[in-house]
């Protein structure tokens, strides 16, 4: 059985389709691993029971998947990590799951998250935090650390997070797993329980590239049920490319130097060694407003977030406040005792920025920087073709290390916050160890270049050849 | 520094009731969160510059107006915290104000 758990998602996929694997096998060794999960990493696991109907035939074959809790899955709870959500379970499934399932991958568990996706660390989830399974002690980063614990540890073939700011890339660098945010708009977001309308995304969580590209080509698509979404101009490659000849690599000064630790500095040094050895060229690259990304970010995400959670009011679902004298006081109660501490801080700094005589100032002001930062993109893309920082300036911290300095917090996003703010696609992927711990090894591209993206990440993924993640030792 | 008036004045906004630790705090942290946002205060006069509420250029999303099924009402009012005469029942809304 753990020899089979040992499998990458589409090695078992492949051995399910040639019949050699049974499906129901399969989904009992990983139901039980995940019930069974000391991590915290699930909030919520499949009733034991007969495994369900799968069609062999289908993309993605079986192989069952964990989803964020903050993915709308219908009966099953969904709830963000959140009080005000305790015990909801939506009427609907979001497109993404919907597409996952019916390309015969079945739902296993739903895993833990900051709530509301807010945080670096999963800490901020009111169902406790996850432990980084390469270190107990230490958090798996966040806001999706418990389908990247999960998918490190080996208790899912793979699973789905959202990334706002870096959250699916800098809780993979900090699990050692793969973690990609696809272009804004190639996934829908229908049913994702919102943080920031304007950057949030879905994307894949995986042990390795193959894997991500193959549940990223069953998820993304365009949507009517999301005006914003728009699919891809092309379908989704399984990688194969072996080296990286004619591929130009631009390393911005900006997020390669200051506040990053020097073992996660060296990891990246070595990395484009290999980018190099592979083929490809690799010279500096000017992101001149980068340094700003982190300002503008924490202005417009906690702005659209104070607007996006307006909605939990204890009217229509979930937490309702008891004893209270009137429609006001039920609001500002309910609120008070569903939130957890940083979804206040975010909601107070969101309306504080968009209010009267501060608008232009911050929020108006950050839509600036925000244009200032796609084009500097725009002007890399004219002679490159993709940009490579380090995912995270560190190693997973220890829990409780930044949790009390949420300004220490939200600095540990600022590699990851210029991709999102400009809609690129970025990956990361495990680029070796500092101090025992993993490194991620982050790749952008322009927008909707996911598939050359997962080409030049595989390339680099058997060049670096990284063999310590938690999973392989179920082998 | 934010101010306890500002932070209080904020929360009314945000409808958030907030304890006396809490106002505390608040002005404390999100002080020090904005010193190092107002960085982008650096970048001089952006008058020339287009604001981007939105990364991808997606003109009107359309589809034909045509009637679908929603969610049937009991359905929606499935998971309510309370509810009477088919619809969600909240507390008075209090005196109108004098």
């Amino acid at each position: 059985m753990s020899d089979t758990l040992s499998l990458t998602a589409a090695t078992a996929a492949a051995r399910i389709r040639a019949g050699e694997l049974d499906p129901a096998e399969l989904w009992h060794g990983y139901r039980e691993r995940a019930a069974a999960d000391e991590h915290n990493a699930f909030v919520w696991v499949a009733p034991d029971g007969d495994a369900p109907a799968v069609d062999r035939d289908a993309p993605l074959a079986g192989v069952p998947v964990a989803v964020k809790d903050l993915f709308c899955t219908e009966g099953v709870p969904s709830q963000a990590g959140s009080r005000i959500l305790e015990g909801y379970r939506p009427p609907y499934t979001a497109t993404s799951v919907a597409r996952l399932t019916g390309a015969g991958a079945p739902l296993l568990a739903k895993t833990n998250q900051d709530e509301f996706a807010m945080g670096s660390s999963t800490e901020h989830s009111a169902f406790g935090p996850t432990r980084n399974p390469w270190d107990i002690a230490r958090v798996p980063g966040g806001s999706s650390g418990g389908s990247a614990a999960a998918v490190a540890a080996g208790s899912a073939p793979w699973a789905i997070g959202t990334d706002t700011g870096g959250s699916i890339r800098q809780p993979a660098a900090l699990c050692g797993i793969v973690g990609l945010k696809p272009t804004y708009g190639a996934v829908s977001r229908y049913g994702m329980i919102a943080f920031a309308s304007s950057l949030d995304q879905a994307g894949p969580l995986t042990r390795d590239v193959t894997d991500a590209a193959l549940l990223f080509g069953a998820m993304a698509g365009q949507d009517p049920c999301d005006s914003t979404s728009i699919g891809l101009p092309a379908p989704v490659e399984l990688p194969s490319r072996m080296d990286l000849r004619g591929v130009r690599i631009g390393v911005p000064d900006e997020l390669t130097g200051e506040g990053i630790e020097p073992g996660v500095l060296a990891s990246f040094e070595r990395t484009l060694e290999l980018v190099k050895e592979l083929g490809a060229t690799v010279e500096p690259v000017r992101l001149p407003h980068a340094p700003h990304a982190l300002s503008a970010y924490y202005l417009i995400a906690p702005a659209e977030a104070s607007s996006n959670l307006a909605r939990y009011d204890g009217v229509r679902y979930g937490y309702r406040a008891d004893g209270v004298r009137d429609l006001l006081e039920m609001y500002t109660k309910t609120r008070a005792e569903g939130f957890g501490a940083e979804v206040k801080r975010r909601i107070m700094l969101g309306t504080y920025a968009l209010s009267s005589g501060y608008y232009d100032a911050y929020y108006g002001r950050a839509q600036k920087v925000r244009t200032l930062i796609s084009g500097d993109f725009n002007a890399a893309w004219e002679r490159f073709d993709f940009v490579a920082t380090p995912t995270a300036p560190t190693v997973a911290f220890e829990l409780g290390a930044k949790l009390e300095d949420p300004l220490a917090m939200y600095l540990n996003d600022f590699l990851a916050v210029p991709m999102s703010l400009a809609g690129i696609p970025g990956i990361s992927i495990p680029s070796g160890l500092s101090e025992g711990l993993p490194v991620g090894f982050q790749l952008a591209g322009p927008a909707f270049s996911e598939n050359a993206l997962l080409d030049a990440a595989y390339a680099l993924e058997r060049a670096i050849d990284f063999r310590d993640a938690p999973w392989r030792k179920l082998a | 520094m934010l101010s306890r008036d500002q932070v209080l004045h904020v929360a009314r906004l945000a409808r958030l009731e907030l304890t006396e630790e809490e106002q505390q705090r608040m002005s404390v942290e999100l002080s020090h969160v904005l010193d190092h946002i107002e960085r982008i205060g650096e970048l001089g006069d952006l008058a020339d510059v287009e604001p981007t509420s939105h990364v991808v250029a997606v003109e009107n999303a359309l589809r034909a107006d045509e009637p679908r099924p929603c969610l049937p009402k009991e359905v929606a009012l499935a998971a309510a915290p309370d509810v009477d005469m088919g619809g969600f029942r909240v507390p008075s809304p209090g005196p109108a104000p004098a």
